[in-house]
């Protein structure tokens, strides 16, 4: 392969090693590479955030990131986030129980993004979370049902709090 | 959308990074990507060699020395947006940067990234203009620190050379009399600007002194508004909207006429006077 | 109401996989041997294309092939086609251009492919692309739909002189000439319905398989209606037979039209699969997805209304430009024709009204049809005008409105559609008092005192969903029926799977099906599951668009079910040895009238298969039944949507503060995802006014080409939108249902432009109303205000 690099990166908790094309995207990587197609591509260029995973625990565009440049980190992807197979995470819950979701595509990205952002604002308002999502697009919900569902994993991730 | 092929390689120090940087003409130094990396997946940019400085020591440092804020090149813009050093001492930076992207987009991007790319509706290069701050590079020929005014030199160009590579920027430390404003408008929040304005100016007595206005969205690089900056000193609001006629000459784009782009900074230049006369944010 | 029946707020069976990321959308499957196709396209909006060159990037890494147009010919792969015939008011038919997967020595727009790459890697496909050399003579090129049939303007297709495709027009000039002679009050608008692009967040993508032992094909494809594609592939393109080509559109990413069509690139992938002999796979990128997804609306118009002293409408008279791009896709010439004249009556009394539209080609990507189709841009025309003409009589638009409603049903309009059933002022009532309209003047005050600028604005919309009657699409010009199927396998142990020719891409069908079967067969909603996307497993259907499903697919489930009932019931008195009149059939059980004899759904099913206990000569073994079902009319969906906004004057900035809506969308299923339908609908609408414009320079190229520069609504550009409903059942179907889906993309925005315009005080605010468009009109409000 041309220009390629051997990588070795912890993703959902598990530890990866391919020799991967310098110029191959993570979200390519997780995708084909591993298989893990829940991270989903939907622009490529950083705005629509359906792309967005976890590196190092922060919220990032896996189209703007090298695989080669998570050598030696940790990501967690939209199969990262239910804590077991036959169980959800609560913003996951509130996902269902609010209609969070039609297409399902912009969904892994607002999952992700969230984790993040309730992890740091657990208690926020409305315009918070309107802000907070404003660099994932949704074309299906008109993002009420998002915005609902984020403030109920609030509530419900105050009432317990993993 | 996928690059076209390139090399990659990852620093091991500055030197280092300099040194490849010079080796291959068509290197570029890769830090938060943000910017970099979507123009390579639409093949917009096609180096032949991506040197990767993140990760080095001591481009990520934030630090308070000799009366200025010393921002890593490295310093991601969620880091800077969190520090306790940049609220008190560079107000202006921690003001502007809710406004730059998205939560996700600020985690990756760097400090020295935005400086260095110099998208001239971006927030930070008018930020580093109207604090009258400073650039420090490394490259070939050792070490050199350029002011923020000379430091755009044109539309995505600035004073970087091919082998050279931002270690940091500093600012001048806010102290009591210190005086900011900032304020932009974009067609959605985290878009770039269609116009903005990044102020700061002393306190004196009454009024303000040593007025630094610094446009962003409105030409090739951050525009200084220097006969507005003087009429505001003399207390002077509508002689200083007045005199953006002389200061700008905005092009007009696909969502703006240059018209309106100098209106609107009339508009904004009122809001930023406000908020410099009020007080330090 | 059961809690997983009609009506209750059923949580999505769907969510499961997608929020765990388990999901299966076409991009995510893979193929052994799979090899990667990267298209060639024009960037010049139009050329002649004087030779290709592939020797250099033939001899690339890991290319297998690089196709072009002229092997596309030889192949005899046939063209894509426009499957409905609309004739010109002189009789004569449509001029549809020939449209070749690949183009045939000429390119019509920025995008159009010439070539294809098929090589292992995807990154290899687009770089040996980038060596293919192509000698473009270029050639001047017209974007504008009101420039197209000017004299000297660039043509682009030999047979369509003047770039027209019709000169169509429904009711009677002269007449309509005759009452706006002696109309007392004329209101005028002149319209630019925005061009739009999609944009579903799932790119576009195909995956094509060749069996040559078999000697068939498959196709995983981000399809919304996966048999019509077949259709089309093989009856018109002539890729292979029906039964020799599978079809299966798994998960899809959200479409709202824009993957109903069939386009190039999956009949490239398909040929090429065979050609090749490996997998061959496409995924659009963002930037393809501009240049090649069909785009929306994109129309012209000068519109009157007529009215009298009393405020009565009595004609109205419309003037319609239509842009369908540089070929006709699938459905486009219906779009400015029978889905868009047919609802210019809006929800009034209009005696008399005449629309003419002419379609014309222009070298840009192909216009069909995007959320709402025609419907939106009549809404747009009706609702403009009524807000314009209240302004000019000084008439409250509410009661102006109401003045004109239609109050009796059925009411045939005068443009060829038949409003089955309606209550339109109890819609607008409940809006306004949601609202508290009451209290606007209030709120406006206060906004003027922080400067800013207040407006409120109505949209009381009507559209035809529940497509459609087969006959009546027949003898309109459509090339197909567009009824839908139904097959309920009812298995052996009390399970239950429902094959539906509907397609689902975020609409929850395997949610609302179910609730439907769950209700009729007193089953739980677990013991379910809806089956569709895949040719090889359901029988032939027509999709999903046009807020059909409910009301069509649905009523094709239901008479399935009563088949299904019936049978049961057969082998129930037989199992429970009384006579079949005697079985009652409720809470799925099967009793016998006045005993407690019963057998459970369940237990009947075991014994349909078992078929011990009944005569098999009389009733055949098993449980499985199919229906077609065709609806006698469109549905009419209608309603009222309040929009209030506020305008900073400075900036010309307007933000929307408060938004009501209340439908009537006759029955409801699941009122969760219909408020979910509602709420996405509206956000795709206050895109199309307030953010979205596809902006083309005069050379023809896409300048909004990116999601940087084509801005569709963010979380922070709304409020939370208070929805409501009313009620009138559909008579038109078994289940009542009138539909949901585009109700808020056809409503918004004219509601947001009302808002508008009330607050500025001045009528000319054109779509999208950015800062600039709206600051503009304050400042030319002011003016006229000075001059006054």
């Amino acid at each position: 392969m041309p220009h390629s690099r051997n990588i070795a990166l912890t993703v959902n908790g598990e530890r990866y090693e391919r020799e991967v094309e310098v110029r191959l995207m993570l979200a390519d990587f997780l995708r084909h590479h591993l298989g893990l197609t829940g991270t989903h591509l939907g622009c490529e260029h950083g705005v629509c955030g359906a792309c967005t995973i976890l590196l190092d625990g922060r919220s990032a565009r896996s189209c703007l990131l090298l695989a080669v440049q998570c050598d030696g980190h940790d990501v967690m992807t939209v199969e990262g986030i239910a804590p077991s197979a036959d169980a959800l995470h609560p913003l996951q819950e509130a996902f269902r129980d609010h209609h969070g979701l039609q297409c399902g595509f912009c969904t892994p990205g607002m999952l992700t993004t969230l984790i993040e952002f309730l992890r740091e604002n657990p208690d926020p308002t409305e315009e918070e979370v309107r802000i907070a999502i404003s660099g994932n697009l949704c074309r299906c919900t008109g993002y009420q049902g998002i915005v609902a569902a984020a403030l109920d994993a609030a509530k419900r991730m105050q009432a317990a709090p993993a | 959308m996928k690059p076209a092929p390139f090399a990659y390689t990852k620093a091991r120090s500055v030197e280092h990074a300099v040194e490849l940087a010079g080796r291959d003409g068509e290197a570029r130094i890769l830090a938060g990507g943000q910017s970099l990396i979507a123009t390579l997946n639409m093949r917009l940019s096609r180096p032949t060699l991506l040197v990767d400085i993140n990760g080095l020591d001591g481009l990520d440092g934030l630090a308070l020395k000799d009366g200025a804020v010393e921002i890593g090149a490295l310093v991601r813009h969620a880091q800077a947006g969190r520090s306790d050093i940049i609220a008190k001492n560079a107000p202006l930076i921690a003001k502007a940067i809710p406004h730059i992207g998205h939560p996700a987009i600020r985690n990756r991007g760097t400090i020295g990234g935005s400086i260095a790319f110099a998208d001239p509706a971006a927030e930070l290069p008018a930020c580093l203009v109207a604090l009258g701050g400073e650039v420090v590079i490394a490259g070939g020929r050792g070490e050199r620190t350029v002011k923020a005014d000379d430091f755009f030199t044109g539309l995505f160009e600035t004073e970087l050379g091919s082998d050279d590579v931002l270690k940091a920027i500093r600012v001048p430390a806010a102290n009591a009399a210190t005086r900011i404003g900032f304020a932009e408008l974009a067609r959605r929040h985290g878009d770039y600007a269609l116009v903005g304005l990044a102020a700061a100016a002393r306190a004196e007595g009454d009024g303000l002194a040593d007025i630094r206005l610094a446009y962003f969205g409105v030409g090739a690089t951050p525009v200084r508004a220097r006969k507005a900056e003087a009429e505001l000193a003399r207390g002077a609001l509508d002689d200083a909207v007045a005199a953006l006629a002389d200061d700008l000459d905005p092009p007009d784009d696909v969502q703006e006429t240059g018209a309106v782009k100098r209106h609107l900074a009339g508009v904004l230049l009122r809001r930023v006077a406000k908020q410099l006369m009020e007080g330090r944010q | 109401m059961s809690a997983t029946g009609i009506g209750a707020s059923v949580r999505r069976k769907e969510d499961q996989r997608f929020i765990t990321g388990k999901g299966h959308y076409t991009d995510d499957i893979s193929r052994p041997g799979q090899a990667h196709a990267y298209f060639v396209r024009s960037p010049h909006a139009h050329a002649t294309v004087r030779g290709i060159d592939t020797a250099a990037a033939s001899a690339k890494p890991g290319v297998l092939a690089i196709l072009t147009g002229a092997q596309l010919a030889a192949d005899k792969i046939g063209n894509l086609i426009c499957g409905w015939m609309i004739h010109s008011k002189d009789g004569s038919p449509m001029n549809m251009a020939p449209h070749p997967a690949l183009a045939a020595g000429k390119v019509n727009h920025a995008g159009d492919a010439v070539a294809v790459v098929i090589a292992e890697t995807l990154a290899q496909a687009r770089d040996a692309s980038e060596a293919v050399k192509v000698d473009y003579q270029v050639l001047p090129a017209v974007v504008d739909p009101a420039k197209a049939q000017a004299k000297g303007a660039p043509q682009i297709h030999e047979g369509a002189p003047n770039n027209t495709i019709y000169q169509w027009e429904i009711g009677d000039s002269a007449a309509a000439e005759a009452v706006f002679k002696s109309a007392k009050h004329v209101a005028t608008v002149d319209l630019i319905n925005n061009r739009l692009v999609p944009n579903a967040l799932e790119p576009r993508a195909a995956l094509a398989e060749y069996d040559d032992g078999a000697d068939s094909l498959t196709l995983w494809n981000t399809s919304q209606n996966p048999h019509v594609a077949r259709l089309v592939i093989s009856a018109f393109v002539g890729m292979a037979p029906e039964h020799k080509l599978r079809v299966i559109a798994p998960d899809v990413g959200g479409g709202f039209g824009s993957k109903i069509f069939i386009y190039p690139e999956e009949v490239v992938c398909l040929w090429a699969a065979r050609k090749v002999g490996r997998p061959v796979k496409w995924t659009a990128d963002r930037s393809e997805a501009f240049l090649t997804d069909c785009h929306g609306r994109d129309h012209v118009t000068h519109a009157e209304l007529a009215l009298d002293d009393n405020g009565r409408i009595t004609g109205m008279r419309v003037k319609t430009i239509a842009n369908l791009g540089a070929y006709m896709s699938t459905f486009s010439s219906a779009v400015p024709t029978y889905l868009y004249a047919t609802l210019l009556s809006g929800q009034y009394e209009i005696p008399m009204i005449h629309c003419a539209v002419d379609a014309v080609y222009t070298n840009t990507v192909p216009v069909d049809a995007y959320r709402g189709a025609g419907r939106p841009e009549a809404t747009f025309v009706v609702e403009r005008l009524i807000e314009v003409a209240a302004r000019q009589l000084g008439l409250d638009p509410a009661e102006l409105r109401r003045r004109n409603f239609v109050k009796t049903f059925p009411y045939q309009t005068v443009v060829a559609s038949l409003y089955d059933a309606g209550d339109y002022n109890a819609s607008m009532k409940k809006a306004m008092d949601i609202h508290d309209v009451k209290g606007f003047g209030k709120r406006r005050r206060v906004s003027a005192r922080s400067g800013k600028l207040r407006g409120l604005g109505y949209s009381t919309y009507i559209e035809a969903c529940g497509v459609a009657p087969s006959a009546v699409v027949g003898s309109l010009g459509a090339g197909v029926g567009l009824w839908e199927s139904a097959e309920v396998r009812v298995n052996p142990a009390g399970t239950v799977e429902v094959l539906t020719g509907c397609h689902a891409h975020g609409q929850g069908h395997e949610t609302t099906f179910a609730q439907l079967v769950s209700e009729r067969l007193g089953i739980p909603i677990e013991q379910v599951s809806v089956v569709h996307g895949d040719t090889d497993k359901v029988q032939f259907g027509m999709g999903t668009y046009g807020s059909r499903s409910g009301a069509v697919g649905m009523s094709a489930i239901a008479k399935a079910l009563d088949k299904v009932e019936a049978k049961a019931k057969k082998i129930a008195a037989h199992l429970l040895e009384a006579a079949e009149a005697d079985i009652v059939f409720q809470d799925g059980k099967f009793t016998v009238a006045g005993t407690d004899k019963s057998l459970a759904f369940g237990e009947v099913a075991l014994g349909a298969y078992v078929a011990h206990k009944f005569p098999t000569g009389e009733i055949e073994p098993g449980l499985k039944e199919g229906a077609f079902y065709d609806p006698t009319n469109f549905t009419f969906p209608a309603g009222c949507h309040i929009c209030e906004i506020e305008i900073d004057q400075d900036t010309g900035r307007t933000e929307i503060v408060a938004w009501t809506a209340v439908d009537d969308f006759g029955v409801v299923i699941n009122p969760m995802i219909v408020e979910g339908q509602v709420h996405g609908g509206i956000a795709q609408g206050v895109g199309q006014a307030l953010l979205e414009g596809a902006v083309y320079d005069a050379d023809g190229q896409l300048v909004s080409g990116s999601f940087m520069d084509y801005a569709m609504p963010h979380a922070e550009n709304f409020p939370s939108i208070k929805v409501d409903t009313t009620v009138t059942k559909c008579p038109s179907n078994p289940l009542g249902i009138k539909g949901c889906g585009e109700a808020g993309a056809i409503a918004a925005p004219a509601a947001v432009i009302n808002a508008i315009t009330d607050a500025v005080g001045h009528e000319n605010v054109t779509m999208p109303a950015t800062a600039q468009v709206v600051w503009a009109a304050v400042r030319k409000a002011k003016a006229v205000r000075a001059a006054a």
